[in-house]
């Protein structure tokens, strides 16, 4: 249904979409990094896509860059859906952030930060959201220890299965 | 028409042990700290059709200073942790613990960075309840079995 909003995207920016799909109707646009705020500006202001459903980050360790953001966007006056990523490399995990278009990308751009690293560009509070102050790590990354514990007070007895 | 009816002005003679055990078990306070899904099946089992009243235990307290019976309800996680210890602290001597469902007793299927694998890492317990949610008959068993331990409490040689 939204296929029309991706032959938009790859008109109008090129190469800076590198892969479009449609799978079952989830119409999905890979992007590069350079060219995302303005690719998200656009869908934002010109494509009507009033709200960001959600924001999540993903690990492909072994495969290199390592990190994707994923965005799904939704357009309620044309009933648009739209999910859109965008891959960083893990030296420099970097990405826009989208405060500024959709205030509501505030706490899951401090969540994506706080269990996978991604450093979001122009946050204005990049603060951990969820976990307890002393924890150290990111712990959805896929080389975080499985069995890797921080306990916050002594245990009576090892936390073993 | 009552017990009491049927002694009429007469006296029975019992120990004093036995005696506070006794009515210390048919009046548990209880302070249910409940973090998850598992509290559905406590309120169930609290609600008229299991009734919990039936055992003396339907006094829900507000503050686990006034209870003598601590209920970990749910899944406890490591930020939560030292929030649990400092309630089973705040409890006056005696008191008792049920753990309650898969997650208190074991941390459930949550085997990950967040979750405490069991309460009894950081409180003593004295029945733990399985399943997930445990049924309310489990619960009324647990309750009973609760009752055992009171009945059987030593005053004079405490922890």
């Amino acid at each position: 249904m939204s296929q029309v909003v991706l032959e938009k995207l790859k008109e109008r920016f090129r190469d800076a979409i590198l892969e479009t799909h449609n799978f079952q109707g989830n119409e999905t646009a890979q992007v590069k990094r350079e060219s995302f705020l303005e690719i998200m500006h656009f869908l934002k202001d010109e494509c009507g896509f009033e709200m960001l459903l959600d924001l999540c980050g993903v690990d492909h360790l072994p495969e290199t860059p390592r990190f994707e953001v994923v965005y799904h966007l939704k357009s309620f006056s044309r009933g648009y859906r739209i999910r859109i990523k965008v891959r960083v490399p893990e030296d420099d995990p970097v990405v826009p952030s989208l405060v500024s278009i959709w205030k509501g990308a505030n706490w899951y751009e401090r969540e994506c930060f706080e269990f996978y690293g991604i450093k979001f560009q122009g946050h204005p509070d990049l603060r951990p959201l969820l976990l307890y102050p002393e924890f150290e790590g990111y712990p959805l990354r896929k080389d975080y220890p499985h069995k890797k514990r921080q306990p916050r007070i002594p245990l009576l007895k090892p936390e073993t299965r | 028409m009552g017990l009491e009816t049927a002694f009429g002005e007469g006296w029975i003679t019992t120990k004093l042990e036995f005696f506070i055990n006794w009515a210390r078990k048919y009046s548990l306070f209880q302070y249910p700290f409940i973090t998850a899904c598992c509290g559905m099946e406590y309120m169930s089992t609290m609600a008229a059709h299991y009734d919990l009243a039936r055992f003396g235990a339907e006094f829900t307290r507000f503050t686990p200073r006034q209870a003598d019976l601590l209920l970990v309800v749910g899944t406890i996680n490591h930020k939560v942790a030292p929030v649990l210890r400092k309630v089973y602290e705040q409890m006056t001597e005696p008191k008792w613990v049920i753990s309650f469902g898969a997650c208190a007793s074991t941390g459930g299927f949550y085997d990950n960075y967040a979750v405490l694998q069991g309460i009894d890492k950081i409180i003593p317990v004295d029945i733990y309840i399985p399943g997930c949610p445990p049924r309310p008959e489990m619960v009324l068993d647990a309750f009973l079995k609760i009752q055992d331990k009171v009945q059987k409490y030593k005053l004079l040689e405490q922890k």
